[in-house]
């Protein structure tokens, strides 16, 4: 940084390294969301007793690569009654937050692109904002079907995140902080401090599993896939969309969940802190590799619900959103205060 | 010029730009969206002023709730721009008083010397890990504890109140119970009638017989 300064003056050096630093974060990124793809395909593909993806290269690991040239040499059709900027600006404002929302994640204690004091409450409207590109989405493309999931999938995102703000109030309770480096270090600390009974995921368990099935629902994911729900409505809100831009949402749908799996990590799971007691030498010593290793898991377990479980009803989720979560979470707060309050809490 | 200046006039000529076009965009929609990105803007100037729990604030309750909803409202809606603009000129004298008066209110009120709103000075720049949102809490719920939980109990009867205008138990709707629906066992719904796997040949083709020579 010191070098880009020397030569071009304090803040446009400040700049260029930062620019760096976000492509240092968003390239990788990318290449993650490719092979998500492909760790889709495969895992769907073994849970169906059948092997997925395999001609395009070794193990069929080219796959993302073929299907990304594709999608780039495809037309994008612009339909006649749309509204085309809109129809053009869609794709654009669902990656936005989607991609924007990194700039706070830490990747491990020092390794974070900006270290705010309200990390976690930027998080929050980023991924509010995301809705937008969907609402945008199926009402520019003036068809019914594409008009009918954005309706949907905002319903159900102005639902869920509700339930998702609940749960990420216990866990700033318990760790009073809004910040997101601060919020691991304090899941090293407390009575079982040290180990992964001291993470967040066990004391604040109910809040833990809203937060994942949210989590799910907020990406429009498997089985909260109402708002594509191809035997209803053909495709949901991108039926219209074609070539790079369908490409565009497809990528926003796996960042989102590659960034919802990154804060279950770093919220209740402990971040990059290790397993192991600190005794256990590298073993022990918390990195990069355990937040990326708890990553895989969340992700995973995405896959799974979606080989898993068929999709729900339209009023299911609804009800599940509002009558089941929001109270749940509304419980376990008040029943965390009282607790914080007693001589047994866990976190002085 | 220093760089917080010059973000400043950029973040107010889009501020000043999105907010008219609110006004004279010609499709609601569009005017929405307008109005989200003026949200959007004048977070951004919160954020020069070093308040950044209000900016996120703003982005998430304003950009990330308010504004969906208002979306989805209008997009339902089929409005005639046609229609509305027919009474346009026949308003425009009534409409440009109102308007000067509070424009004239204004400058009244900025440029008074007993308000002080003149020379409005510069916030002291803050220590790098100073948290608005830590002194925002502490005040919240000590000093203006009272004030806040009142604000609190107003919002929460007016929620109650507007679900309570729209609320009616409709006879037609066919909403089910789900803790019905789970209690329901196979007995309920399926009855297993026991018969004979095989009927008596003879007998059969007796009966069938009997029918073709009928």
């Amino acid at each position: 940084m010191e070098f880009l300064q020397g030569i071009l003056g304090n803040e446009i050096g400040l700049v260029v390294w930062t620019l760096l630093k976000i492509i240092a974060i968003v390239a990788p990124m990318m290449i993650a969301v490719a092979y998500l793809t492909y760790a889709e395909r495969k895992v769907i593909g073994y849970m169906q007793i059948r092997i997925g993806p395999n001609r395009v290269g070794p193990l069929g690991l080219l796959q993302p690569l073929a299907d990304g040239i594709k999608l780039l040499m495809k037309e994008i059709i612009l339909p006649a009654e749309s509204s085309k900027g809109l129809f053009l600006l869609a794709p654009v404002l669902a990656i936005g937050p989607a991609l924007a929302a990194w700039a706070v994640i830490p990747f491990t204690d020092k390794l974070v692109l900006a270290n705010i004091n309200a990390s976690l409450l930027y998080i929050l409207a980023l991924s509010s904002i995301g809705v937008y590109g969907i609402i945008v989405a199926g009402w520019a493309g003036n068809s019914k079907y594409s008009f009918l999931g954005a309706m949907r999938s905002a319903a159900q995102i102005v639902s869920y995140e509700l339930a998702m703000g609940f749960a990420l109030v216990g866990v700033l309770m318990v760790s009073s902080s809004l910040n997101l480096v601060d919020i691991v270090n304090s899941q090293a600390q407390g009575r079982a401090g040290g180990s992964i009974f001291s993470w967040n995921w066990l004391p604040l368990f109910p809040l833990f599993i809203v937060y994942l099935i949210s989590g799910v629902a907020e990406t429009n994911r498997a089985p909260f896939d109402v708002a594509e729900g191809e035997s209803e409505i053909v495709a949901g809100f991108h039926v219209e969309y074609s070539g790079m831009a369908f490409a565009v949402f497809f990528l926003a749908e796996y960042a989102n969940m590659i960034l919802v799996s990154a804060l279950t990590s770093l919220l209740f799971l402990g971040g990059w802190l290790s397993p192991f007691p600190a005794s256990w030498g590298p073993l022990g010593a918390g990195g990069f590799f355990w937040l990326a290793a708890k990553m895989a898991f969340v992700l995973f377990c995405f896959l799974w619900f979606r080989a898993t479980f068929p999709r729900y009803r339209y009023d299911q989720i609804m009800r599940l959103g509002w009558k089941v979560f929001i109270p749940v979470t509304l419980v376990w707060i008040l029943v965390l205060g009282a607790w914080m309050m007693t001589p047994l809490s866990l976190w002085k | 010029m220093d760089i917080t200046t010059v973000i400043f006039y950029i973040l107010s000529a889009v501020l000043l730009f999105a907010a008219v076009r609110v006004v004279t965009a010609k499709n609601p929609v569009h005017a929405v969206l307008y109005l989200v990105l003026a949200f959007f803007t004048s977070a951004g100037h919160w954020l020069l002023l070093q308040s950044e729990f209000l900016a996120i604030t703003l982005v998430l309750v304003y950009v990330g709730a308010v504004m969906v909803l208002f979306l989805f409202v209008v997009m339902m809606l089929d409005i005639n721009v046609e229609k509305l603009r027919e009474g346009f000129w026949r308003n425009l004298p009534v409409a440009a008083t109102v308007a000067l008066i509070m424009a004239f209110e204004m400058v009244l009120i900025l440029t008074n010397q007993h308000t002080g709103l003149g020379e409005f000075k510069a916030a002291a720049p803050l220590a790098a890990d100073a948290s608005n949102v830590k002194v925002l809490g502490r005040l919240l719920y000590t000093t203006y504890l009272l004030p806040f939980e009142l604000a609190a109990v107003v919002l929460l009867l007016a929620m109650v109140a507007a679900i309570g205008l729209t609320m009616r138990s409709r006879k037609d709707t066919k909403v089910v119970d789900p803790a019905d629906q789970v209690k329901i066992r196979r007995n309920d719904r399926v009855r297993i009638v026991k018969m004979q796997a095989e009927k008596n040949v003879e007998a059969a083709d007796a009966a069938e017989s009997g029918e073709q020579q009928a």
